[in-house]
């Protein structure tokens, strides 16, 4: 399955919350949830195991309840098909703290690797520029996941959006929390809110 | 039959207010005639922010984040939107949301488009089955009680509530050529 000069996944989402500072990061379920318990447990870690279609969604609400902090959603190329809409409606927002980058293997890894939309004709990036999201590009170096890992602490001038072509190799599962209630509790915790 | 009708229509504005007083702040919604009037005064005020949908699921999800971010919102949509969220309402169990929808109901009380009946038929059930509470408003005096009683079990108590606002309150749309 590997293929040459695709990025590394893990390596990615380490880059990308190596110097997080306050952010929060959503990650859609399955491997991307698992990279960025991989990259190291957080209190804004925003981890999920379902509500497959959803992550950029919980990532907007989440960017619009604290708009002085920045929020990344980190996802799959499958997970982000299911919820493309989404990309429209963060379009129509225009959260300026807002990040969005999909880790793109052209497959449903966590099924057994059957072949995505993305590993045929459709182009994410080109449908988040078509939706509005201006600062819209495809990644496919670590220099360039740097230079996205950066602009995303600039809460001034998103929304934005990034696929990276990654390697499709399945990684060992690094499990997060799976207590929904304990995940999010432990966020709104973390900008001061206690329970009700 | 009642046709639809703007006039004398108090009962959003009873419902706008009864969001402010709670606080909330994001209003998700995939317009529904009966709740246009409402839509305008969320659009146009300065404490809420009007957020419009491709589809409804996308709202569920959105509260999600709200609630984690320590925000309030209610999600605004038809009974046939309910059937577009039915995996996303499982974040309400996940993360125990204290979760508010309002529903305008279609496919009961003097419909014309046979299309809207299915869902609507099923409406309460599906989210009675999903873990969600429903009440219901049919009539114009009713409705403050109801959503304020729905509004208080949900922000105070993180009981997952839906208000069904009856086709009856509502008027049936008119199809004419």
């Amino acid at each position: 399955m590997s293929k040459a000069n695709l990025l590394d996944r893990r390596a990615v989402v380490s880059e990308l919350l190596r110097d997080r500072k306050g952010a929060f990061a959503v990650g859609g379920l399955g491997a991307s949830t698992y990279d960025i318990a991989a990259a190291g447990d957080h209190d804004r870690n925003f981890y999920l195991w379902g509500g497959m279609g959803g992550a950029v969604m919980i990532g907007l609400g989440l960017a619009l309840a604290q708009p002085t902090l920045p929020v990344v959603v980190i996802t799959g190329d499958g997970e982000m098909l299911m919820g493309m809409g989404s990309l429209a409606t963060v379009a129509l927002q225009q959260p300026k703290n807002l990040s969005i980058i999909v880790l793109d293997n052209e497959a449903y890894g966590e099924t057994g690797g059957q072949t995505s939309h993305t590993g045929g004709p459709a182009d994410l990036v080109g449908v988040a520029k078509a939706c509005g999201i201006g600062d819209s590009r495809a990644i496919s170096t670590m220099a360039e996941v740097e230079a996205f890992a950066s602009s995303l602490q600039d809460v001034t001038a998103g929304p934005r959006f990034a696929s990276a072509k990654i390697d499709g190799a399945n990684l060992e599962r690094v499990l997060s929390s799976r207590d929904g209630t304990y995940i999010v509790n432990r966020i709104r915790g973390s900008i001061g809110h206690t329970p009700i | 039959m009642h046709a639809r009708t703007d006039t004398a229509a108090s009962w959003p504005e009873e419902i706008f207010s009864i969001l402010q007083r709670f606080e909330v702040r994001q209003v998700p919604y995939v317009p529904d005639a009966g709740h246009s009037e409402l839509i305008e005064r969320v659009l146009g005020s300065s404490s809420m922010r009007g957020i419009a949908l491709t589809t409804e699921e996308e709202g569920v999800a959105l509260l999600a984040g709200a609630w984690a971010g320590g925000q309030r919102g209610v999600l605004l949509m038809q009974s046939s939107g309910v059937g577009n969220c039915i995996n996303m309402l499982s974040l309400v169990q996940i993360f125990r949301l204290p979760f508010l929808t309002l529903v305008t109901m279609r496919g009961e009380w003097g419909e014309f488009n046979p299309w809207q009946v299915p869902m609507g038929s099923n409406t309460q059930g599906i989210l009675e089955l999903a873990g969600i509470k429903v009440l219901r408003a049919s009539r114009p005096d009713e409705v403050r009680e109801v959503v304020e009683a729905g509004a208080a079990q949900a922000y105070n108590a993180c009981t997952p509530t839906a208000v069904l606002l009856s086709q009856r309150l509502i008027g049936a749309k008119v199809f004419t050529k």
